[in-house]
């Protein structure tokens, strides 16, 4: 066997890939609802923190700025890890899917509650008094002169941002998630060849090309020249 | 509580294998970083570079390895390669995927400052005889850096905390050395130790990086 098949044989085995296309389709769906749920929930819980530290209570502004530091500071994997396997000892066994969830809506709460609250100050002191003059609640100027403005300029960022987060779902395979990476490395150690992986590849490849194309253009889109 | 996950005499028997983990973090992150940045200079320059034949292929390139989850790229290398003959060991596997992905990363932010330096800095370079390199070295670059620190350093916040992947090709970091510390004692205390190291080690950056962007945000 020359080398050149010998590498088609190792890395784009037909028989192989064949056999092992459910098994990385269903990898799929459960790397697609593990992204849906941390996307969801962390940046609902980062919004949430930067409207609650937008009240401005110091020992609350104190606490959130302490998490999200914190979970800026931790990689995510070392969150993985503590939740499977340290919190066990205290007779809590999450599973390896909630595992990554949480850890990584937590990651990504941290990043897009710094986000959200980098956009609410960015808006002029002026926007809020000339709102509030005319007679808006508090409320009423968050959401109808504040936000729109602050999530626009939040926009370029977050996306990126949560895509580089999303794409730790991967992470779940060393805590046995069977999402795709954890897939195809088990069709590779079952059948002697790394095939798999290659369709593996691809299916992340899908995944997330699209979302870092959208991400780009929304950089170039929505971003105001200064 | 405190003697599950702060257990004083299990910090005692294992600050030592933590210690060693931290060492080859802070060795790794030494070596991947210059390596991730060099190669992110590389991909900036040729993006220079107006011809559609470099700028589509390279645009592909980027967005190809800003895709893949890092963790991808590495087992890809680690578990795929050794099949066609080609073992690489734990710490080339993370080097050489490291490059690829983090190269992507600064390679975008590098671009992003070249282009924020105004065209008649070049201009105005060239027509005082400095050469083409030595315009992009003494006058763009600078200014392109400066200009897009505050990304640098928080790519930089993210490829220190990446190292913890080598763990999963067994390189002997801070995370690795910490769960070999907690299967030894049956006690997830190594592990709430090493986030600790890793948070009092990267806490300052993520201080300074939180005033930077809230301040570029807040110049818009």
């Amino acid at each position: 066997m020359s080398n050149w098949d010998r590498f088609l044989d190792a890395f784009f085995n037909a028989r192989v890939m064949a056999k092992y296309l459910p098994d990385i389709a269903h990898g799929t769906l459960v790397t697609i609802e593990l992204a849906a749920l941390v996307i969801v929930s962390g940046l609902a819980a980062g919004l949430a923190l930067a409207l609650l530290r937008s009240l401005g209570f110091r020992l609350v502004n104190l606490l959130i700025i302490f998490v999200v530091d914190l979970f800026r500071a931790l990689p995510p994997l070392v969150v993985i890890v503590f939740i499977y396997f340290g919190l066990p000892a205290v007779e809590l066994s999450p599973s390896g899917f909630v595992s990554t969830w949480l850890s990584l809506a937590l990651v990504l709460m941290a990043f897009s509650e710094e986000i959200f609250w980098a956009g609410i100050t960015s808006i002029a002191r002026g926007q809020w008094e000339a709102a509030r003059s005319t007679g808006l609640s508090y409320g009423q100027t968050l959401i109808h002169v504040v936000l729109p403005q602050a999530i626009r300029l939040t926009i370029p960022p977050l996306t990126n941002r949560t895509i580089a987060i999303t794409k730790g779902t991967a992470l779940g395979t060393v805590v046995a998630v069977s999402e795709i990476l954890g897939m195809a490395s088990s069709a590779v150690s079952n059948s002697y060849n790394p095939s798999p992986l290659t369709l593996g590849a691809i299916a992340y490849l899908i995944l997330f090309l699209p979302m870092v194309t959208v991400g780009r253009w929304l950089e170039t889109r929505m971003t105001w020249r200064r | 509580m405190l003697q599950t996950f702060f257990n004083v005499d299990i910090v005692s028997q294992a600050w030592r294998i933590i210690l060693a983990g931290l060492g080859n973090t802070v060795l790794l992150s030494a070596i991947v970083v210059p390596l991730g940045l060099a190669g992110g200079l590389a991909l900036s320059l040729l993006a220079g570079v107006r011809k559609p034949w470099v700028r589509w292929p390279l645009m592909a390139w980027v967005d190809f390895f800003r895709a893949f989850p890092p963790l991808v790229l590495l087992i890809f290398l680690y578990a795929g390669l050794p099949f066609v003959g080609l073992e690489l060991g734990g710490f080339a596997c993370v080097c050489i995927a490291f490059f690829l992905n983090n190269g992507a990363y600064y390679g975008e932010i590098l671009r992003a400052g070249i282009e924020s330096v105004p065209e008649g800095q070049t201009e105005a370079a060239r027509s005082t005889g400095l050469g083409r390199l030595q315009t992009m070295l003494y006058v763009v670059l600078p200014q392109a850096v400066r200009n897009v620190l505050p990304d640098l350093l928080s790519n930089t916040l993210e490829v220190v905390k990446l190292t913890s992947l080598g763990s999963v090709v067994a390189m002997p970091e801070l995370l690795f050395q910490a769960r070999q510390a907690q299967s030894l004692t049956y006690n997830p205390t190594p592990i709430v130790v090493a986030a600790l190291v890793y948070f009092v080690m990267l806490w300052p950056l993520v201080r300074l990086l939180s005033r930077l962007e809230n301040r570029a945000l807040a110049r818009r």
